[in-house]
């Protein structure tokens, strides 16, 4: 099978493999991972606030992403969105939602819930001291978050909110149901127009391996330095 | 300054922590509360400032009522400075930065305007030399004057400390007691929750002994060292002026 193994394939989808597909794929990665972490964090201050109500709905809404299947959440959000959106907007046909945006919304409502749980955990790991000598400087709740428990939080957070956006980072191939060209979708187009699957999806894992094992690598190194710190 | 009155307390139903509470500290007084652990010392001090709630009674502080929902609580806490027994450094900042976030973000006060003021109490304290590191790299010693002046920079009409010194290892004690000392000559008027007797000896105006959330005893500092009223006060000062 390796015998007629074609590189000469992989070297001229290159560009378009990188330039079309990884542009889109670390472009969903970033904004979404940015989308999530700041949606989560405002789900983890809901539930931390004490405010029973808030609390709950963020809980449920937790709970309930992280019961469903991101491939589901992806599929059904794509093709429902128009409608709610009509539905919404009182519109005579249901509004087009480009499968971009649609899939960046997906994501980052889906990864909110994750990072909204990290977030948790890092702002309940700092003491109870921090804010009490904040608020008798005479900061606000708003200011004490803001200045002096999320910035600790996050940092405590770090290596695992990278950790979960490499996750992210894999599981925005996802996006293949929609048809969207990202690495792994300009990969398969390649692949099925050349009929070379097996070099194709081969480089795909090569290259989603490579990119996550230098990260991870970068995160245990991350954890080491702060360990130092504290 | 501070007028406390008829304080009462409650974490749940079943647990009173605070009963009938009732003193008050005047302007330019140093007033020392002490007792056994558990007494409520640290939450009578909290309720100073608000930071803990309490269910009846009323405190006043330069005239605003603490208990008033009406109160902005933020301000109120701004000119009333807070030292506690763990610092409560904010680690991610420098020990400048530190001093002039809530100079900044609270009072208002531009960036330079902060910084001097903060350069000027970390002299002050002793600590110029340390302004760029971070708190993790200052001893608890100097940690603890680091948190007083961070509280000085508030110009403050009052300063609370909960303990400020039992966290310290021995040698560092009186590194700390001694800016308090020198504050309390400055006549800062100053409300301290300490076992340290010696402080209180120097500098104090009068001493309140707490047990089991009651205030039992509040008399001035002659008095107290002289003849404590009560079996329990007599008891404890024997046990912590015995080591
Ligand atoms: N948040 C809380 N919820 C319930 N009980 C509490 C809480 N904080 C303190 N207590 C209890 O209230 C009592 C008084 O606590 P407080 O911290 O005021 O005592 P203290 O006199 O400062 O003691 P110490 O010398 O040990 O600091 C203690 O029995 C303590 O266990
Ligand atoms: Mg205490």
């Amino acid at each position: 099978m390796l015998g007629n193994f074609d590189f000469d394939v992989i070297r001229r989808a290159l560009p378009y493999l990188f330039y079309e597909g990884m542009t889109f794929t670390l472009t969903l990665t970033g904004l979404a991972a940015l989308g999530g972490l700041i949606f989560g964090t405002a789900l983890a201050l809901m539930r931390l606030s004490g405010l029973k109500l808030l609390g709950r709905i963020a809980g449920i809404y937790v709970d309930f992403m992280r019961s469903l299947p991101l491939v589901l959440v992806i599929f059904w959000f794509y093709f429902l969105v128009p409608y709610i959106g009509q539905w919404l907007t009182g519109a005579s046909r249901p509004i087009s939602v480009g499968a971009f945006a649609s899939s960046l919304i997906t994501f980052i409502m889906f990864e909110a819930a994750y990072f909204s749980e990290i977030m948790r955990a890092g702002i309940q790991s700092i003491s109870r001291g921090q804010p009490a000598a904040a608020s008798a400087l005479g900061l606000t709740y708003a200011q004490t978050m803001r200045y002096v428990v999320l910035p600790q939080a996050f940092r405590n957070m770090l290596p695992v909110l990278i950790t979960q956006t490499i996750v992210l980072f894999q599981d925005t191939s996802l996006v293949y149901v929609l048809s969207i060209t990202d690495f792994l979708g300009a990969a398969s187009k390649v692949a099925q127009r050349d009929g070379r699957l097996v070099e194709m999806y081969l480089f795909a894992a090569v290259v989603y391996f490579t990119i996550s094992c230098i990260a991870s690598f970068g995160v245990r190194r991350l954890q080491a330095r702060i360990a130092i710190i504290r | 300054m501070i007028e406390i009155s008829h304080v009462n307390k409650w974490y749940s139903p079943s647990f009173q922590v605070l009963t009938d509470c009732t003193t008050s500290v005047t302007k330019g007084e140093v007033v020392v509360v002490c007792g056994p652990s558990g007494s409520g010392k640290s939450t009578l001090i909290k309720c100073v400032n608000a930071l803990e709630p309490f269910q009846s009674g009323d405190i006043l502080v330069d005239g605003t009522k603490v208990n008033d929902p009406k109160t902005n609580l933020p301000k109120l806490r701004s000119r009333v400075g807070m030292v506690f027994q763990h610092f409560e450094l904010f680690p991610h900042l420098k020990i400048i930065d530190n001093l002039c976030l809530a100079q900044e973000k609270v009072l208002g006060r531009g960036h330079d305007k902060s910084v001097t003021k903060g350069m000027q109490l970390l002299e002050r304290v002793g600590l110029k030399e340390q302004a760029q590191k971070f708190p993790a790299q200052l001893s608890g010693g100097q940690q603890q004057r680091v948190a007083i002046a961070r509280a000085l920079a508030m110009d403050p009409i009052v300063m609370l400390f909960d303990e400020p010194t039992s966290a310290l290892d021995p040698e560092m004690v009186s590194e700390v007691l001694d800016v308090m000392v020198d504050l309390a000559r400055e006549g800062m008027t100053m409300m301290v929750v300490t076992h340290e007797m010696g402080f209180a000896r120097k500098v104090a105006n009068r001493v309140i002994f707490m047990d089991r959330g009651e205030i039992v005893e509040d008399a001035p500092k002659e008095d107290f060292f002289g003849k404590p009223r009560s079996d329990r006060a007599q008891k404890f000062l024997s046990k912590i002026l015995s080591h």
